[in-house]
């Protein structure tokens, strides 16, 4: 038998892990970058002698202390968002699906502002950055954050799920509940005091530095069991790119599929939305650039959109901490303004995302 | 030998209506059948539960005596494959697609047996020029053939086509059943196919399965398929002629 297609496919499917390797290196080396820009400029030497163990105190402050909890929390927050993003594409078959676009996003604020206004989480005298009030009781907002961005997604599957895991009624279903915590956190908002107002914008507009190590390890965790269930289904993701009723043929149980992995897409999502607060666009624009360069295939896209997602957070923290340095921009806003022109020049480019 | 016995299925709205009530049939091992009847009457439903798309309301199908409503999922898709009518154009690459067909059998990794059956399949099929090419740029009848690709390497004993020449020129059409019919014949392999060219299921099936009203009209060979079986199915006037020692549908 002539192996000749065998060999270019191969020769395919190596290209695609080297694409994976390039993206891969294109987050380390963002996050390198990350590392040496700031408001205290350090070569990418002193760097090195930092991560080996040396360096000046103050380098090892700043580095140690400072940018590097904050890079990763970058990395881990773009890494959850854009594979949470991926595979919500995927299951619910429209292209426009992410936790901003299901609501889950608006409800987690909606979350923050019940525990900010309601539960005295976000006050207290004297910590004050810029002209924001900070949370002062980060655990409380993070949890109500987190109950709220989950409930969206219990919400929508209750809903759905008397019809069957149908996909347009999830979206619309999102869409709906992320209309009414919208306007719920609005209500919050216009009965609450100007600090707690404030404390509210402040929390929506998204921040790197809230995080410490105990919160990216739980970001980790979750993202490497969320890595691990999403790939353990990579060729069941594939089939249902053929549509639901060739995947059901193919023995997927399609149901439980969509169940189980917007559970889990949520989850992983929903607890980094907790964490840092609003960043929105990630999710939605990451699998489609790395759509470009490896196909449908999510062999390829659930770790390549990981990798394309932290590189994008850490490129827009970078952004957000050297364009008014030493202001640090809001990383929410400055992802909504950032992505979404990419995201329409896309759209302008290809025609059809949904292709 | 798959025995269909007295299924039934209905939408599950309030309405509750029957679109399928106690169809009964078999079909043989290499056998093509084609089923026939008007728009609506229920012959992409019935290959949809077949297949465990839809699960019917009552009624078995077994196939070697086993019933598949029994069977584990994987081990249904191991024995039965389906090509739709409408496919999903994604951006995925001709390979991939075929590959996609090897997944009830695949473990944790594709296996080179997995990678041999397909590449075999693509040579057998004749699409190995356009093996690395993404479906989405494929014209219909190209698309066709990977879809028989993809489900011939589940190597199934019985294929269940949803109208697979709509969209496709006559060349293509009777390209893409003189295929399906030699691979049931090679293999085989018994193929179940919804068509609407009563032409066409003449040339290329060995008996008929005529749907009215969501049950069973008739089922046998050739000598079912007569002007007044048209008349009562399709509501039309035809006659039945010979041409070339073959039987044709000519419409009055």
């Amino acid at each position: 038998m002539k192996r000749v297609e065998q060999d270019e496919y191969t020769r395919y499917i190596r290209r695609k892990w080297l694409t994976l390797l390039a993206l891969c290196a294109l987050m380390l080396g963002t996050g390198l970058l990350s590392l040496s820009v700031g408001a205290a400029s350090l070569p990418l030497s002193e760097i090195l002698r930092v991560l080996t163990g040396g360096g000046a105190e103050i380098s090892q402050t700043i580095i140690l202390h400072v940018r590097l909890p904050r890079i990763a929390t970058a990395m881990s927050v773009g890494i959850a968002l854009a594979m949470a993003g991926c595979v919500m594409q995927n299951v619910l078959r429209n292209p426009l699906a992410s936790a901003s676009t299901l609501g889950i996003s608006q409800g987690a604020s909606f979350g923050a502002a019940v525990a900010i206004v309601y539960f005295q989480a976000g006050i207290q005298s004297g910590v004050v950055s810029g002209a924001a009030m900070m949370a002062a009781n980060p655990y409380t907002v993070t949890l109500f954050a987190f109950v709220g961005g989950i409930s969206t997604t219990i919400l929508i599957l209750l809903l759905s799920y008397r019809g069957g895991a149908v996909p347009a009624t999830m979206i619309l279903a999102g869409v709906a509940i992320g209309a009414m915590f919208t306007g719920a956190t609005a209500l919050v908002q216009y009965f609450a005091d100007d600090v707690r107002v404030g404390s509210i914008v402040y929390w929506t507009f998204g921040n790197l530095g809230r995080p410490g190590w105990r919160e990216i390890r739980i970001l980790t965790m979750l993202n490497l069991a969320g890595f691990l269930y999403f790939m353990h289904n990579r060729w069941n993701y594939n089939a249902m790119e053929s549509g639901s009723h060739t995947a059901k043929s193919l023995g997927v149980n399609v149901d439980l599929l969509i169940l189980i992995s917007m559970a889990v897409a949520t989850l992983v999502s929903a607890t980094a939305i907790a964490f840092v607060g609003t960043i929105t666009f990630i999710g939605l624009i990451a699998p489609h650039i790395v759509r470009k360069f490896v196909g449908n295939d999510y062999r390829f896209l659930i770790p390549g959109s990981a990798f394309m997602g932290g590189a994008i957070l850490l490129a827009a923290d970078i952004a957000s901490r050297t364009i008014q340095s030493p202001a640090v921009l809001p990383i929410g806003a400055l992802t909504s303004f950032l992505g979404a022109p990419l995201f329409l020049y896309m759209i302008i480019r290809r025609g059809n995302l949904a292709k | 030998m798959i025995e269909v016995n007295r299924l039934s299925y209905a939408y599950d709205n309030k309405a509750g209506h029957e679109v399928l009530r106690d169809v009964s049939f078999d079909v043989k091992p290499g056998e093509c059948v084609g089923i026939l009847g008007n728009n609506g009457v229920g012959k992409s439903t019935l290959i949809t539960c077949l297949c465990r798309i839809r699960t019917p309301k009552s009624g078995s199908v077994t196939m070697d005596g086993q019933d598949i409503y029994q069977m584990k999922r994987l081990d249904t898709a191991r024995r039965i494959a389906y090509v739709a009518q409408k496919n999903e154009m994604s951006q995925t690459t001709v390979f991939d697609t075929v590959l996609l067909g090897r997944k009830p059998y695949m473990k944790l990794s594709v296996s080179r047996e997995d990678m041999d059956i397909c590449e075999q399949m693509i040579a057998q099929v004749g699409i190995s020029e356009f093996a690395l090419r993404y479906v989405s740029e494929l014209s219909g009848g190209e698309l066709q053939k990977v879809m028989l690709a993809r489900a011939l390497v589940q190597q199934p004993k019985l294929l269940l086509l949803d109208e697979p020449t709509s969209n496709l020129d006559p060349k293509n059409q009777y390209e893409m059943l003189t295929l399906v019919r030699n691979m049931a014949k090679e293999s085989n392999i018994s193929v179940l196919m919804v068509l609407h060219d009563v032409n066409l299921a003449l040339r290329y099936c060995d008996r008929f399965l005529f749907l009215k009203s969501g049950t069973v009209y008739k089922y046998g060979d050739e000598t079912i398929v007569t002007r007044e079986t048209i008349a009562d199915v399709y509501d039309i006037h035809a006659t039945i002629a010979e041409v070339n020692g073959r039987k044709t549908l000519v419409v009055d």
